[in-house]
């Protein structure tokens, strides 16, 4: 039930990006299109999983020599080679999936809701299998985000916006208009779960 | 020539503040700026962090830039910027644990700021140490700034209230007035618009804020702002544009019927071999 209760809670009332800010860029930049943001978003779910089965072992290792200052350096050193990696085997073995998601590897290396991921499981204290939800969830939550932005900024496309307002500010007011709706979720998880 | 020089210094250091501010310009590091500007005392204290990570580290890169292979440049840069954010992390836990508090997550999330990482690809990389150190001080208090900005305006309006507070020093705008527990909005029979320090508030103010900046610098005959830390664009032939931290990956057209047999051609070559 718990592991429902922190899926919940990361998909809809602490959502990573309107909530929380993290993954802004990607989230104002990716999202033109229905399809590239679905395949950032899937790349971004693959990358926090990773992030997160290897980091929580390293963390462990961290912890118990007492060199928890080095989190953070570790952290995102272990990312980064990861997502070089990733992007190098699934160029060379696997290309339809390449062309779909792989492409938006290198976006992910300073992507900060991947760092920001692994960090807050730390600090939640969460288990092996909690991360590993908590990361789902964020990923999920990271998803539905883009998707319905992606389908708003679809049908702004043709709008006539004031001079100054085009590009990225009328991004942002939108952004807020989406994130208003996120906060009618506010909550509604604690109430559910009693946590 | 050595007024010359002096002058371009000084270009360096100011072009941070407007022109090029790294925020409301460049449009780089928008997650803390919409994150941590609910109060102005964060936001002075997050714009110090930031600052000072940047100048360090661009100093730093600035002088290994020759050492540094153009291959591995970007893990090398991030080793560099995370050894300093782990000290500045240590260093505020230790001396300003209330500022470690309110700015949490956010303060070890420096390391993937991308005013950072990509003033060390755009600026500290090609430039000498002296001009790369006036680039981070002038990009560091640009993003101060604008930070400040924003926060000035979502803490008055979404709470009536200003914590004018440097490190915990200072004073707030409730005590200048004499307001107790009371704020200054309600003083004049207003009350706060509560959304302003919420999710929403921070894109509406962010939004505003650009389209201003928009306005001032077409007058000039400047371009409009362009997201800059992660992009997705598409040029001319259809290819993708990857925008990230200050350089672009061109991704060549996806045509997949060719590259299948491409595929499988290599895979029987290797397997020949």
């Amino acid at each position: 039930m718990k592991l429902v209760a922190i899926m919940l809670t990361t998909i809809f009332t602490q959502n990573f990006v309107l909530s929380k800010f993290l993954g802004i860029c990607p989230f104002l930049g990716v999202s033109k299109k229905k399809d590239t943001a679905i395949g950032m978003s899937a790349a971004v779910i693959f990358v926090m999983l990773l992030a997160t089965l290897v980091c929580y072992p390293l963390n462990v290792l961290l912890e118990k020599n007492g060199f928890e200052y080095l989190q953070t350096l570790v952290f995102i050193l272990v990312i980064a080679a990861l997502v070089q990696f990733v992007e190098i085997a699934m160029k060379k073995y696997m290309k339809p999936l390449y062309n779909s998601l792989g492409i938006f590897l290198p976006l992910i290396t300073t992507n900060c809701a991947v760092l920001g991921i692994v960090t807050l499981n730390v600090q939640e204290g969460y288990n092996f299998i909690e991360s590993m939800f908590n990361a789902l969830g964020a990923g999920l939550g990271f998803m539905l985000a883009m998707i319905m932005f992606s389908g708003i900024r679809e049908r702004m496309e043709g709008n006539d916006v004031p001079k100054f307002w085009q590009g990225l500010p009328i991004t942002l007011v939108a952004a807020a208009l989406v994130t208003c709706t996120f906060l009618g979720f506010t909550g509604v998880i604690e109430n559910m779960f009693g946590a | 020539m050595a007024e010359a020089a002096k002058r371009s210094a000084l270009g360096e250091l100011t072009k941070g503040f407007v022109k090029e501010n790294p925020v409301l310009r460049l449009v780089l590091g928008t997650c803390p700026t919409l994150a941590i500007s609910t109060s102005v005392e964060n936001a002075i204290g997050m714009g110090i962090a930031a600052t000072l990570v940047l100048i360090m580290s661009n100093a730093v890169i600035s002088a290994l830039r020759k050492v540094i292979p153009s291959k591995v440049r970007v893990p090398c840069f991030i080793v560099v910027i995370a050894a300093f954010v782990s000290m500045i992390q240590l260093l505020v836990k230790a001396f300003a644990p209330a500022l470690d508090a309110a700015l949490g997550i956010y303060l070890p999330l420096i390391v993937v700021n991308c005013i950072i990482l990509g003033r060390a690809e755009a600026f500290a990389s090609k430039n000498g140490i002296g001009l790369s150190i006036l680039d981070g001080v002038g990009m560091g208090i640009g993003f101060t700034v604008a930070l400040t900005l924003m926060a000035i305006i979502r803490e008055f309006f979404g709470s009536g209230n200003l914590t004018l507070k440097v490190l915990g020093f200072g004073t707030t705008l409730t005590d200048i007035f004499g307001l107790g527990d009371s704020n200054v909005l309600s003083a004049i029979h207003l009350e706060p618009i509560i959304v302003f320090i919420l999710a929403p508030g921070g894109f509406f103010v962010f939004g505003l804020l650009v389209a201003l900046v928009n306005k001032l610098t077409t007058k000039k005959g400047g371009d409009p702002a362009e997201l800059n830390c992660c992009d997705v664009r598409e040029d001319a032939d259809g290819n993708l544009v990857l925008v990230s931290d200050g350089k672009t990956i061109v991704m060549p057209k996806v045509d997949t019927t060719p590259q299948v047999k491409k595929v499988e051609k290599a895979g029987k070559e290797a397997a020949e071999a």
